[in-house]
């Protein structure tokens, strides 16, 4: 009896102790990343372009380039996104089309950046003639959201209670109408804040970017869709492994580095606080 | 009336038609990379491809042999997920069957954040802290190599493990839990005996998951990894994956030569690995819930 009881106390300790690990991990990388890129980050860090072959300068090309990515691959995936959750949640029959479609979502989900890459390249660089530029690789990264944005906006249509449909029914309402004015404002929150982590993702990848628009180096900012952008995460990738001068620019790669990991993290947790909160006066509603 | 209701038609065959994108997407994606990867086979034998054990594809006369992208592709895998998955699990335990609610409202978020984190800033970390450090302690001969690969690459996949894992278990009834209690086992034995083996098929899909966005990272090696195209022989061994390859020579290559098709064919080659483990997990979600009506 004794031996069950002293082996249950040490196993509690090891899952405290895995815990503990985990968020030691987590906590150093971000105290790690803020200790050495605190320095560099100034207002003309973040407003300037890089200088000099990159070696001085801010990072104001590559910001903007990840802003622009994030417009132009939102444009295309949010509402296919949301309509395609419309479809399987309020229209879908138990056909082929659907079963089809979701195992299409479900492997969209699946597939690496690398092969989004890939495809960007073939599909809209090449085949449409599209070029390398903001247009592919931010289609590209849609391609890549637009799972994420269906998953989201699917739990968030199927939380509104049926009872809401009903009663627009039984005013005499259309199943369109049902939808655009009962169903999508009441679930329109919940769509946002599966659009907001979807954002926090595109904005850090950098695989389906490389040969899809990426600029190793852009003097300016992207004045329409068919040049090429700098991008926050590129920009690492580039200072760290590609530059003549590695060593000489890692104050830069550390303050680019923690930009990415700020603006990434503060629009996941934007996304996070705010889905709690609604799920919390979703709760109070039952 | 009639009106509404014909007009009730016409966005119903609108948003189908929106959705048809999703489809077409999947589609496009398996048959670019198909038609781009045929022309390497009209000059390379299959075989040699996937067995041939020299990847010099910019020498003249070029080699195409993929095998060691491949063994580095599942060596870094294989090692990540040594590290990763019994540590995401008993994690995955903590949070459902001993964690205090109020901590599990804090710890569940932070979880799922660490699941954003951008992998190029990994990458960056295996480069600046982890390779000095393996100089330093391993005396390996790079620090960038396979195992530097492999920690950060279990970073990426604790939260992929971790929260699928943790829903399969918070799934199961509170009266399996009881019961083992009731008949005086204590935590421990109610976790590993009853809890552990109810929740079997959804671990394994996480495994499942986890595998599959390991075998697809591409940041993380393509920085960390070393880029060497050999069998590693030992864990600090440097290695080049299939995804670190394609990312760091596709640039460099005309398009429609030999090697890119060369490439495709081993973006190919991912997109079926990653494809093949997601229907797995599908198939054994699809068995458990079928089991459980």
């Amino acid at each position: 009896m004794n031996t069950r009881l002293i082996k249950d106390k040490i196993a509690t300790g090891i899952l405290w102790a895995s815990m503990a690990l985990v968020c030691f991990i987590l906590a150093g990388i971000i105290l790690f990343l803020v200790s050495k890129g605190w320095s560099a980050i100034s207002w003309s860090f973040l407003t300037e372009p890089p200088r000099n072959q990159m070696t001085e300068g801010g990072i104001f090309t590559p910001l903007v380039g990840t802003l622009q990515l994030i417009v132009v691959s939102m444009a295309f995936a949010f509402p296919v996104g949301v309509f395609t959750a419309v479809y399987l949640v309020e229209y879908a029959k138990d056909d082929i089309f659907t079963r089809l479609l979701r195992l299409a979502v479900r492997s969209l989900a699946g597939v690496p950046s690398v092969v989004y890459g890939l495809f960007g390249l073939s599909f809209f660089v090449i085949f449409l003639k599209i070029g390398a530029s903001l247009l592919s690789a931010g289609l590209t990264l849609g391609c890549l959201a637009l799972p994420v944005i269906v998953g989201a906006s699917e739990s968030a249509l199927m939380a509104v209670p049926q009872d809401y449909r009903d009663a627009s029914y039984a005013m005499g309402a259309t199943r369109w109408q049902t939808i655009r004015k009962v169903v999508l404002p009441a679930a329109f929150p919940s769509i946002i804040t599966g659009a907001i982590l979807s954002v926090g993702r595109v904005a850090g990848e950098t695989a389906p970017i490389i040969f899809t628009g990426a600029a190793f180096f852009a003097p300016n900012i992207a004045k329409s869709l068919f040049d090429q952008v700098m991008a926050l995460p590129y920009h690492i990738l580039v200072l760290a492994t590609a530059g003549t001068n590695i060593d000489k620019t890692r104050p830069i790669q550390y303050g680019t580095t923690l930009v990415l990991l700020a603006l990434v993290l503060g629009i996941t947790l934007i996304g996070v606080i705010w889905r709690a909160h609604l799920r919390g006066r979703n709760q109070s509603l039952k | 009336m009639g009106n509404t209701l014909r007009g009730d038609k016409a966005p119903q065959r609108i948003i189908q038609t929106i959705s048809i994108i999703g489809v077409a997407i999947m589609l496009f994606i398996l048959f670019f990379l198909v038609k781009e990867s045929i022309p390497i086979l009209k000059e390379v034998s299959i075989f040699q491809l996937l067995f041939g054990m020299e990847w010099y594809p910019t020498y003249d006369p070029p080699d195409y042999g993929m095998f060691p992208l491949i063994v580095g592709s599942l060596s870094v895998t294989l090692a990540a997920s040594i590290l990763a998955v019994p540590l995401s699990i008993m994690l995955a335990v903590f949070i459902s069957e001993i964690c205090p609610r109020k901590l599990k409202e804090l710890l569940k978020p932070v979880i799922e954040i660490l699941g954003f984190f951008p992998s190029v800033v990994l990458g960056f970390i295996g480069m600046v802290v982890l390779a000095p450090w393996m100089i330093q302690h391993l005396e390996a001969y790079s620090g960038l190599n396979l195992l530097n690969a492999a920690f950060l690459m279990g970073i990426m996949i604790i939260p992929t493990v971790t929260s699928l894992a943790e829903d399969s278990l918070a799934s199961i009834p509170k009266d399996l839990r009881d019961a083992s209690y009731a008949l005086g086992a204590t935590r421990l034995e109610t976790i590993t005996k009853v809890v552990l083996p109810a929740a079997l098929p959804g671990i394994l899909q996480a495994v499942l998951l986890g595998v599959m966005r390991a075998i697809g990272e591409t940041m993380v090696v393509l920085m960390a990894a070393g880029g060497a195209a050999i069998i590693p022989l030992s864990l600090t061994d440097p290695v080049r994956p299939l995804t670190s390859t394609i990312a760091s020579e596709m640039g460099e290559t005309p398009v429609g030569s030999i090697h890119y098709h060369a490439l495709f064919f081993a973006g190919l080659l991912l997109l079926l690995l990653t494809l093949g483990l997601n229907l797995l997990a599908m198939f054994i979600e699809r068995r458990a819930r079928r089991l459980r009506a």
